[in-house]
């Protein structure tokens, strides 16, 4: 029978006791014994059956499951005796696995996991290489050269993926949607068709094309209610007509779950833009034939770009080479420094837990050196306290890990909505491998913790511990060794995770504290894009732009109003090669840029970017008639040392944004104070020209309000609604919002690096105060005898608490070390922070050991405090 | 926990010898047994059920008897019948080699007079 057939087992023997129980009654009454006396004289004979049947049960129970299962109960009836250093046990075994699952997870998600696409191996990236960018965007007159010439891919994609779109279909209120526009073969290139509908065909990919767009799954379910018959629909983008060709499906994202909305690149843009060589505003991705290598592809596209450098040697804004990497490390470039210190962060936390539980184990190991002995002595075997003391850890880790796999799905969800910026965000998720990786996890983490305990144990004299123990004395300096190296290593990885948790909130602090040149405070901008169709010509654009700020300026609590390309802090956005006509012309290969803002007249006064010299544009410099420029300091640091810029001439060499513009003179008018385009950034050479030629329709609109910017946000938005009914606003942020924003990954970083150093500075603090308590409660007697024989108060005190410190000491020594090489591999995520930063290292020291004796401080007072008289009654 | 499975086997293998040697004369129930087994000693061996029907459980389990409801002929009412499996047969062979041995050592140690002279 199957340990499954209890019931009926039971039943069974039930009946067999019965049955025989009866036939010994009956025979008692053969016997002649009278029938009621006959019962008892066979229950006397035969026993109590219930005795009996438990007994015989016990026979069956020898099953290798059910004996695990008894071990297991009174494994639990144990834990639940203990219920401090269970909880604690377990919490510090949670918190160590959830940690360290919820970043696996996100390695294995964003990082690892193969994109899904068909073949992802082969899809790679294209970048030009020059002296200035090492990682450059192909220009596409370049892209064509490559799809032409080159033999190794067997396709080869041009998109963009940052333009936005006003879109509009006449029902529901127009908005502001980010599209990537590609090359009609983006979607065989990876190997996706569309949803519904179709994907777009070469005749759709040119400019005497009709319209066409293919949604994404997220732009359709929300905006159309997921309606089939969509395909076919006519919809308004930039006011000019498309019609629904197909929708992705739902788990398509190129590059990144933002993007709603795909176009025909050749389609978008003109055959002139589309034949530059010298705009590095694009992207390339390509998937390389079977047997071709990335090496092989790489050396033959740069060919193809130096021979087209050959030809145009006159343009120093043509690359000189060419480079390729996996497309997977392309979308998930910056985040993987950061992910991979995290991990590593985690797992250093997780063997503090790991060493932290195994600290609790010996000390309780040493409390139940007794019983253990005692057992050994009537007969226990070795290997089966061995396999106890596993099988406790093991469900100790297993309840922790359990409780950490929550810890994790509950974190993971509070990432994800945290940097919902982050690359792939939309494939975290707790998956089979996760879940083998907790067990993965918990088994080995249950064997480092469960074996650190029998180490000290090995020598173990079994009649030593029986006398020990009868004096009151709990265990051998072998154990209290094994403690100290384990606080000491706790100590020594703490140190190592609060010197990186330093150097990174240093950097954060340093880059928060960055200027970004403007003002902050009650600053509130939003974007906006006036479509070609309605606002083809400049002084159309110019006549919005007037209205606009004129508008805007009349609305109560708004003090200024200006107008910019883009926000400091926003981005690199544009920038354009100019040279300067009063100089003499550059040697060839040698280039000056700027990065290149429009502006209007109020824009520096109401943001506050101080003038520091010359004056603003001029209220004349509209249209065909602007020819004036502002530059930042920086600027003229570079290009004007020694020299007044004022009065003198730039020569753009590109456009300016206007079509056909390109050589157009501007004469300096004014110095501004330098802006950073990101926070981290440097203060770049920037120019300001007059956004009044209206040139570009594109603009973010900024207000300094009195107060509570984000309130002026709903009347701004009515008014522009009043002007155009169809434009839509997108980016409504306020300056502090814009700096969030810049600095989130340093943020993030910084806290979570913060958080697990602050845990694991509790565990150390906690494995410290532990084996100090310890300490003393077992040398109670010594010190009775010390004091009674006139040792002084403070002497024990200092003894004790020295005692204590030792291994923190050891630790923190062993810890800098670690910390020094930590300190490099994380270099790369520092900002203005140096890795062996002294203030770190001291500050970090300084915490820890405060940290220690304040953890040491309790133990070795309650040392000093022993009274003589009652320890040396008790001995 | 740890019982102290060492002294508890030496009595349980005698006993599961005896009731494989008693079932050698066929199939027989629990209480059969236990009355043979005290019969045949002259009550010197008074039988314990409470080791009676743990070994006979342990002996089924280990596939040396086997069970079977069956009606007893005088009793006209059904018992549980153990028979002895043909494995159980060999393990009465090695049990009975084993006894013997022990039997003969303890008595080497008990009169040693007997073996020396």
């Amino acid at each position: 029978m199957k340990w499954w057939q209890i019931g009926k087992r039971n039943a069974d023997l039930e009946r067999e006791l019965q049955s025989d129980l009866q036939l010994e009654e009956e025979e008692q009454r053969e016997h002649g014994i009278a029938p009621e006396e006959a019962r008892y004289a066979a229950l006397r004979a035969f026993g109590n059956p219930s005795v009996i049947s438990e007994q015989t049960r016990e026979v069956w129970s020898w099953d290798r499951l059910e004996t695990l299962l008894r071990e297991l109960r009174i494994l639990i009836r144990t834990l639940a005796r203990q219920p401090g250093f269970s909880a604690v046990a377990m919490l510090v075994i949670a918190v160590g696995i959830g940690a360290t699952i919820s970043l696996f997870t996100v390695v294995w998600s964003v990082l690892l996991k193969p994109l899904p696409f068909e073949r992802p191996e082969q899809l790679v990236r294209l970048y030009e290489i020059s002296e200035r960018f090492p990682m450059n965007g192909p220009a596409p007159g370049i892209y064509a050269e490559w799809k032409r010439q080159s033999k190794s891919f067997s396709s080869l994609a041009l998109y963009k993926d940052w333009p936005q779109y006003n879109l509009s279909d006449g029902g529901t209120l127009p908005e502001q949607v980010r599209a990537t526009i590609c090359s009609w073969d983006l979607f065989a290139t990876l190997g996706v068709q569309p949803l519904i509908g179709r994907s777009f065909t070469a005749e759709d990919d040119q400019p005497s094309a009709n319209g066409t767009a293919i949604l994404s799954w997220a732009l359709w379910n929300r905006r159309f209610g997921g309606d089939a018959s969509v395909v076919g629909r006519k919809i308004n983008l930039d006011a000019k007509p498309y019609t629904i060709i197909g929708v992705m499906p739902r788990w398509f994202a190129f590059p990144d779950q933002k993007v709603q909305l795909f176009l025909a690149v050749y389609h978008e843009r003109t055959p002139e833009e589309m034949a530059v060589i010298d705009n590095h505003g694009f992207r390339v991705m390509g998937r390389l034939k079977p047997g071709v290598s990335r090496q092989q592809a790489a050396q033959e596209v740069s060919a193809i770009v130096r021979r087209i450098q050959d030809a145009h040697l006159d343009n120093a804004f043509v690359s000189n080479g060419a480079a390729i990497r996996p497309l997977i490390d392309a979308l998930v470039g910056n985040i993987k420094g950061a992910l991979y210190m995290l991990l590593a962060a985690t797992g250093c936390m997780l063997l503090i837990a790991c060493l932290n539980v195994a600290n609790l184990l010996t000390a309780r190991s040493a409390a139940r050196r007794r019983e253990l002995a005692i057992r050994t002595a009537l007969g226990g075997g070795r290997l089966r306290l061995i396999r106890e003391q596993l099988i406790e850890t093991f469900v100790l880790f297993s309840v922790g890990g359990a409780a950490g796999l929550a810890l994790a799905y509950a974190s993971l969800r509070w990432l994800v909505m945290t940097r919902s910026d982050m690359v792939r965000v939309e494939s975290i998720g707790i998956d089979a491998v996760v879940v083998a990786t907790v067990v993965g996890l918990v088994l080995i983490c249950a064997l480092f913790a469960g074996l650190i305990p029998l180490l000290g144990s090995r020598s173990e004299n079994l009649l030593a511990a029986l006398q020990e123990s009868s004096r009151g004395s709990t265990s051998g300096p072998s154990r209290i060794g094994v403690r100290k190296v384990l606080v000491g290593a706790e100590v020594a990885f703490t140190v190592v995770l609060l010197v990186s948790a330093g150097l990174l909130l240093k950097s954060y602090m340093r880059l928060r504290s960055n200027d970004l040149g403007c003002a902050t405070d009650n600053i509130l901008t939003l974007h906006f894009t006036l479509p070609e169709a309605q606002y083809g010509k400049p002084a159309q654009r110019m006549t919005f732009f007037d209205d606009l700020l004129a508008r805007v300026r009349a609305l109560p609590g708004v003090q200024a109003a200006g107008l910019v390309r883009a926000v400091p802090g926003e981005g690199y956005f544009g920038d354009a090669g100019i040279a300067v006509a009063e100089h003499p012309p550059l040697p060839q290969g040698q280039s000056q840029i700027a990065l290149v803002r429009w502006a209007d007249p109020g824009y520096f006064a109401a943001i506050k970017i101080p003038l520091l010299r010359g004056r603003t544009f001029g209220s004349d410099q509209r249209l065909d008639a602007a020819h004036e420029v502002i530059v930042s300091a920086e600027f003229v640091r570079q290009y004007f040392p020694n020299e007044d810029p004022i009065g003198k001439h730039l020569i753009s060499n590109g456009d300016l944004g206007g079509v056909g513009r390109s050589q157009h003179s501007y004469e300096i008018v004014g110095v501004v104070g330098d802006t950073r385009f990101e926070l981290p950034s440097p203060q770049d050479p920037m120019m300001y020209v007059p956004i009044d030629n209206g040139m570009d329709g594109s603009a973010a609109l900024i207000i300094r309000a009195a107060h509570d910017p984000e309130s002026m946000a709903l009347p701004i938005q009515k008014t522009i609604q009043q002007m155009d009914r169809e434009l839509a606003v997108s980016d409504v942020l306020t300056m502090d919002q814009i700096i969030n924003k810049s600095s989130v990954e340093a943020n993030f970083e910084a806290t979570l690096l913060a958080m697990f150093a602050g845990i694991s500075l509790l565990l150390a603090a906690a494995g410290l105060f532990g084996v100090l308590a310890y300490l003393v409660a077992q040398r109670r007697s010594e010190i009775g005898i010390r004091l009674a024989l006139g040792a002084q108060r403070e002497h024990v005190l200092r003894l004790m608490l020295f005692d204590g410190l030792a291994p923190a000491l050891g630790g923190a020594a062993a810890g800098s070390l670690l910390a020094i090489a930590a300190a490099q591999l994380i270099r790369s995520s520092l900002y203005a922070t140096r890795p062996l930063d002294p203030a770190v290292f001291a500050g970090v020291i300084g915490l820890l050991f405060g940290v220690a004796i304040a953890a040491c401080l309790l133990p070795a007072w309650r040392a000093s405090r022993v009274e003589p008289a009652t320890v040396l009654r008790s001995e | 926990m740890a019982k102290t499975p060492e002294r508890a086997n030496v009595l349980q293998g005698t006993l599961d010898m005896l009731i494989l040697r008693t079932l050698l004369y066929g199939p027989a129930h629990g209480h059969q047994i236990g009355k043979h087994i005290q019969r045949t000693t002259n009550d010197f061996l008074q039988m314990q059920h409470g080791s009676l029907y743990p070994a006979l459980h342990r002996l089924e389990r280990r596939g040396w008897v086997a069970s079977k409801w069956e009606m007893a002929p005088e009793r006209n009412r059904e018992f549980k019948y153990y028979r002895l499996t043909d494995k159980g047969r060999r393990q009465l062979v090695v049990e009975e080699a084993q006894w013997k041995q022990m039997a003969e050592a303890v008595a080497r140690v008990m009169w040693p007079a007997a073996e020396e002279s």
